[in-house]
């Protein structure tokens, strides 16, 4: 009677068959987590390999290949997870969030990147302050713990810079996109307001890791810490100028970064910890890289905006100085006859979306057997390495791109130097003016080149309002207009040559 | 006499996570310093693809809300769990995707 014999086996061992049945769920416990910790392991290193894929542009695809990969193995090795009971609403997230992905990706046009680079970080940042509320929620409410010094204010770091990020990031968007005023939003005691704010955040902060539970209050104090820190996010960035964005940009990505990585703290996973911190490192790195561009402190640049009027250039005495314009005929015959030209892209090219144009008049300059180079600005554009992926697009070749360093000592040799809706970064007064609020700024020698033609709207001054005497030298000629006409003149005219 | 006694499992306690966290701290600070190492000597051509390349790695976020969306704790975490997974993904699919997109474009000069 087999039968018999295994239900009384049931019966009469229960204690015996449940200990059997714990110590292999533990083995299997124990070969899970081994699973998982090896996913994460392998993720990790993934990322960083794929992140030095980047420092060459020929490995870089497939080094962010290897970064995919990394992610997808990371996130098979965390749906095993024990602790994951209904897949339900996961699926359907990652089926979301797949297609909106994806849409954004396949249709967004190339000149929108800085908008959608500027979102994202904002769908970081969500995500991140989103899991932090979920865990504080579940420590306290559902749990009833106390909750750990460390583990607060690891917390407490992932709803700070989540939130701060995700309303900071949406003001950038929403410059970017020109949805709100480009020019810096300023009111009376800014500064004080926002001091008074941080001061309060802060205040929070060491309530929540030191106060003892029995306090109470935790609960309150902690929403009131993640409202305070989307407060802070808009603060910081409404007087911010457009021009500045590439700096707030690549803060935004250090800040995400940091705080995945503080998530990583609070969860206890390592992944989380050191793919955060490259982000961190990546975006702190650009952040300081496009400040020195514009030889501002990471202060000024954020502060800069704060209580000082516009100052007023020291050259505005450009009224008794004339400008002299360039008809399209003169532009082309000038441009087609040089034997090397470079051209200065600026935000002014993306904004007119010229970029196909410059390529094709760059091809027609080097079929007469010119040659053309394309200086690029670190700062040029709305976010670091902007004018270059615009160039990529239009099939220009990237070792035709050249960088501040590289080129500037060749203007001097250029026949022309063509600037394309650029102002501030090819401006004189950042090397010799003094009172200039742009003085110091590393620039391009646009000006030493033999001869200058510049493609400008109007001329109206820049986005500071100021001068610029590059305009005014003898050598200059401006060509008004529209980029893009502009350039698709200059095309027709090169070619009737 | 006898708070000290309560105290001293306690005290023992704390120990293991202190050090828990510096070995979390050790791992931040050296994957910050490769970070650093190897962001450096990316050139300014990729800085574009490199933020949009971190912006997508960071969707590693999705990791902790994977947990928080599938561990049934409450409605509410749910709730945030679900939406975090959407938004971590659209940061990760849309961020791989798009950088790929930008790497394909970058093309040396043929004669």
């Amino acid at each position: 009677m087999p039968s018999l014999s295994v239900i009384d086996n049931l019966f009469a061992t229960p204690l015996l068959a449940q200990h059997a049945v714990d110590a292999h769920a533990a083995v299997n416990d124990g070969f899970r987590e081994f699973l998982i910790e090896g996913a994460y392991l392998t993720a990790s290193v993934l990322f960083i390999l794929g992140l030095r894929g980047l420092t060459a542009p020929d490995k870089a695809r497939r080094g962010m290949q290897l970064a995919a990969a990394g992610m997808l193995v990371a996130v098979i090795g965390t749906l095993i997870d024990a602790r994951i009971v209904d897949y339900k609403w996961i699926l359907l997230g990652l089926l979301l969030g797949s297609g909106i992905g994806a849409a954004i990706s396949i249709w967004m046009p190339m000149t929108a990147i800085p908008q959608r680079t500027a979102i994202s970080h904002a769908f970081g940042a969500l995500a991140a302050t989103l899991v932090g509320i979920s865990h504080f929620d579940y420590l306290t409410r559902i749990l009833g713990a106390e909750v750990g010094h460390v583990e607060m204010a690891a917390l407490g770091f992932e709803v700070m810079f989540g939130s701060l990020t995700i309303t900071g990031s949406l003001m950038a968007f929403g410059k970017l996109q020109e949805l709100l005023p480009g020019a810096p939003i300023t009111y009376p005691f800014q500064n004080e307001t926002n001091i008074g704010l941080f001061a309060v955040t802060a205040l929070m902060f060491l309530y929540l890791v030191l106060a003892p539970t029995a306090w109470g209050g935790h609960t309150t104090v902690f929403y009131l810490m993640v409202l305070a820190g989307l407060a802070v996010g808009v603060l910081i960035v409404i007087p911010i100028g457009g021009a500045d964005m590439p700096v707030v940009i690549s803060l935004m990505n250090s800040y995400a970064g940091l705080a995945a990585s503080a998530m990583g703290f609070a969860l206890g996973n390592n992944l989380l910890i050191i793919a955060g911190a490259l982000d961190g490192a990546s975006g702190f790195i650009l952040s300081i890289l496009m400040s020195r561009a514009m030889n501002r402190s990471f202060a000024n640049v954020l502060f800069g905006a704060f209580g000082t009027p516009v100052e007023t250039a020291g050259k505005a005495s450009s009224a008794g100085m004339t400008v002299k314009s360039v008809s399209v005929e003169d532009a082309a015959a000038q441009l087609a006859y040089a034997s090397e030209v470079i051209v200065v892209p600026g935000y002014g090219m993306a904004v007119a979306q010229a970029q196909h144009q410059v390529r094709e008049l760059a091809e027609l300059i080097e079929k007469r057997g010119g040659e053309v180079k394309f200086a690029i600005h670190p700062v040029a554009g709305r976010m670091p390495g902007h004018m270059n992926v615009l160039l990529a697009e239009a099939n220009v070749p990237y070792d035709k791109m050249l960088e501040m360093d590289e080129i500037n000592d060749q203007f001097a040799r250029a026949d022309v130097a063509l600037v394309i809706g650029a102002n501030d970064v090819v401006n004189p007064a950042a090397r010799n003016d003094r009172s200039s609020p742009i003085f110091g700024m590393p620039i391009l020698n646009a000006d030493q080149a033999k001869s200058i033609i510049v493609l400008k709207r109007s001329m109206n001054p820049g986005f500071a309002g100021i001068e610029n005497e590059l305009f005014y030298d003898p050598k200059t000629a401006l060509l008004f207009g529209d980029a893009k006409s502009s350039l698709t003149k200059l095309v027709a005219e090169v070619k009737a040559i | 006499m006898l708070d000290l006694l309560h105290n001293v499992p306690l005290l023992a306690q704390e120990a293991a996570p202190m050090t828990t966290s510096f070995l979390r701290l050790y791992v931040f600070v050296l994957a910050g310093f490769i970070g650093f190492q190897i962001i450096t000597k990316v050139p300014a051509l990729l800085h574009t693809p490199l933020m949009s390349a971190t912006n997508a790695i960071s969707g590693i976020a999705l990791v902790g809300a994977l947990v928080a969306a599938g561990a049934q704790h409450s409605y509410y975490s749910t709730l945030l769990g679900f939406i975090a997974v959407t938004a971590a993904t659209i940061n990760v699919v849309g961020g791989f995707m798009i950088t790929d997109r930008m790497l394909k474009m970058f093309k040396r000069y043929e004669r």
